[in-house]
């Protein structure tokens, strides 16, 4: 039994142009799991479908024993709570304060009514100020988002995934809107989760060097298929000129 | 012969724009010759402004028990259908916001707004008046369906022009849809609504004052029955009061914008 199973997904925004071809991935291990490719390819489509925040055309996703591609409402609800994902511009509501933003991460499991007067269960609040000593916030609890850095606000976003109690974390582009050193710093926290705490974790990137030195696994995309699904050692030169076309950049 | 190009002039106005001017310098010419408004009509109407000038004052404040009764209930309609407008705006809103609701809501809920739009807050005033009696009611109930005209459009326009990304990452935990609207969609718009709403307390403030005119409550009543009577002097009483309401009006409003900031 995968704690994810992707069989025979489809997905077009526009019936003639569809960007995800018959993708079929199964994930048993925890670790990073990086999905490479170049822009467009329908690397963040492919995560978008796994938490249905995009309803994909065909195939399924198979989780807890349910399949994501087809239920709804409530029981979709209370899959997606199940899994974390943190993004590529971070997403954090900017005018609510960076104890707030963790603090949504369990929206899922509470009623509107209590989130709405800040009746958070008191381990949940313990647990927000661990989370942010974990990433390394502690001092900015009552700060707006909006005044935090760019890696800052990465940081915040993983401690509201991590606040979901997330089996699987997906990651789009984590690091893209950050600079080299920061992203490093994403990267082994990324890391440090995915192996110390067990979750498999999915990341979308774009810098080939930071996932192979980072994930135990590597899945290449190409014109929405799968190319490549295997350890980062396998990958050669020939599989990116595959996955990237052209080959000039490789030098 | 090839043409020759040349530049002269590229900011010539169009001739269309040059007869659209002329059109409009024509029909005001025709409008004023034949509502018969000349030199002799506005002298005529100067000296006329003299003498009620000159009634007006002093202001005469001897009943100012009634003075002061009107102003109580015209700052309680506007307190109370300010409310009540608010409220029932920040839902019609959002049902009107074309990025949360899909077309089957937010199209009718459209069309309601611009209904509560469509006619002036005194055409509004007599058909309550008509519907549900004179007094104070009357004048709630049409201050209430003009706030909804106006900030339910302004709420709607300022959900459509929220960050997605936000809400996207709200709905990812697995909020459900009101938790994803007081999370990923309030806090986005909250500052600009306690704007909108300042901005309507005041709009009813000085409507409350007008309602009356016609049977719907509040200082307008007073104002139009002195006007009749020629208590002139008492109408500038009146229009006093109606200055100190909206000076204590906009204290009050900026006081709410300090607290919320």
């Amino acid at each position: 039994m995968s704690a994810l199973e992707i069989r025979g997904l489809n997905h077009a925004y526009v019936a003639s142009k569809p960007i995800l071809h018959d993708i079929n991935i199964a994930i048993n291990e925890p670790g990073i799991i990086a999905i490479i490719g170049p822009s467009g390819t329908g690397k963040s489509t492919l995560l978008r479908c796994i938490n249905r925040l995009i309803q994909p055309s065909s195939g399924s996703i198979i989780f807890q024993e349910a399949d994501i591609a087809r239920v709804q409402g409530r029981s979709l609800r209370e899959l997606r709570r199940q899994i974390g994902m943190v993004f590529q511009e971070y997403n954090l509501v900017e005018r609510l304060s960076v104890l707030e933003n963790v603090l949504t991460g369990r929206l899922g499991y509470m009623s509107a009514w209590n989130a709405w007067r800040r009746k958070f269960k008191p381990e949940d609040i313990d647990r927000a100020f661990e989370l942010l000593d974990f990433v390394g916030l502690s001092d900015f609890a009552m700060q707006r988002a909006d005044s935090l850095s760019g890696g800052q606000r990465q940081r915040v976003g993983i401690a509201r995934a991590l606040m979901q109690a997330p089996r699987i974390l997906l990651a789009d582009e984590p690091t893209s809107s950050l600079d080299p050193k920061t992203s490093v710093e994403i990267m082994e926290l990324l890391k440090t989760l995915a192996t110390d705490r067990g979750i498999p974790t999915l990341v979308n990137i774009h810098d080939v060097n930071l996932a192979r030195r980072y994930a135990q696994r590597m899945i290449g995309m190409s014109g929405g298929k799968v190319v490549y699904d295997g350890a980062p050692s396998g990958i050669t030169d020939d599989h990116l000129k595959t996955i990237y076309g052209g080959e000039s950049w490789l030098q | 012969m090839a043409a020759i190009k040349t530049h002269a002039n590229p900011f010539k106005p169009s001739l269309g724009s040059r007869l659209l001017w002329l059109g409009v310098l024509v029909y005001l010419i025709y409008a004023v010759v034949t509502l018969d408004i000349g030199w002799d009509r506005f002298i005529l109407g100067l000296e006329q402004g003299g003498r009620l000038v000159d009634r007006l004052f002093p202001p005469n404040f001897n009943r100012w028990e009634i003075l002061l009764s009107d102003l109580i209930e015209s700052l309680q309609i506007a307190i109370i259908a300010s409310v009540f407008g608010i409220v029932i705006s920040l839902f019609v809103g959002l049902m009107a916001a074309r990025n949360l609701m899909p077309n089957i809501i937010s199209i009718p809920v459209r069309v309601f707004i611009a209904l509560c739009r469509t006619f002036h807050p005194v055409i509004i005033a007599i058909l309550f008046v008509k519907a549900v009696g004179f007094g104070a009611l009357a004048g709630i109930l049409t201050l209430i369906v003009a706030s909804v005209g106006f900030i339910a459009k302004l709420f709607a326009e300022a959900i459509e022009e929220i960050s997605f990304k936000q809400v996207e990452a709200i709905r990812a935990t697995g909020a459900s849809f009101a938790s994803t609207i007081l999370f990923g969609v309030l806090p986005q718009v909250f500052s600009r609504f306690i704007g909108f709403s300042i901005y309507q307390l005041d709009s009813n403030l000085r409507n409350s004052t007008m309602v009356g005119i016609v049977g719907a409550g509040g200082l307008g009543g007073t104002l139009f029955a002195a006007f009749q009577r020629f208590d002139y002097d008492f109408v500038t009483a009146i229009l006093l009061t109606i200055i100190a309401l909206i000076l204590v009006g906009e204290a009050l409003s900026n006081l709410v914008r300090r607290i919320f900031q």
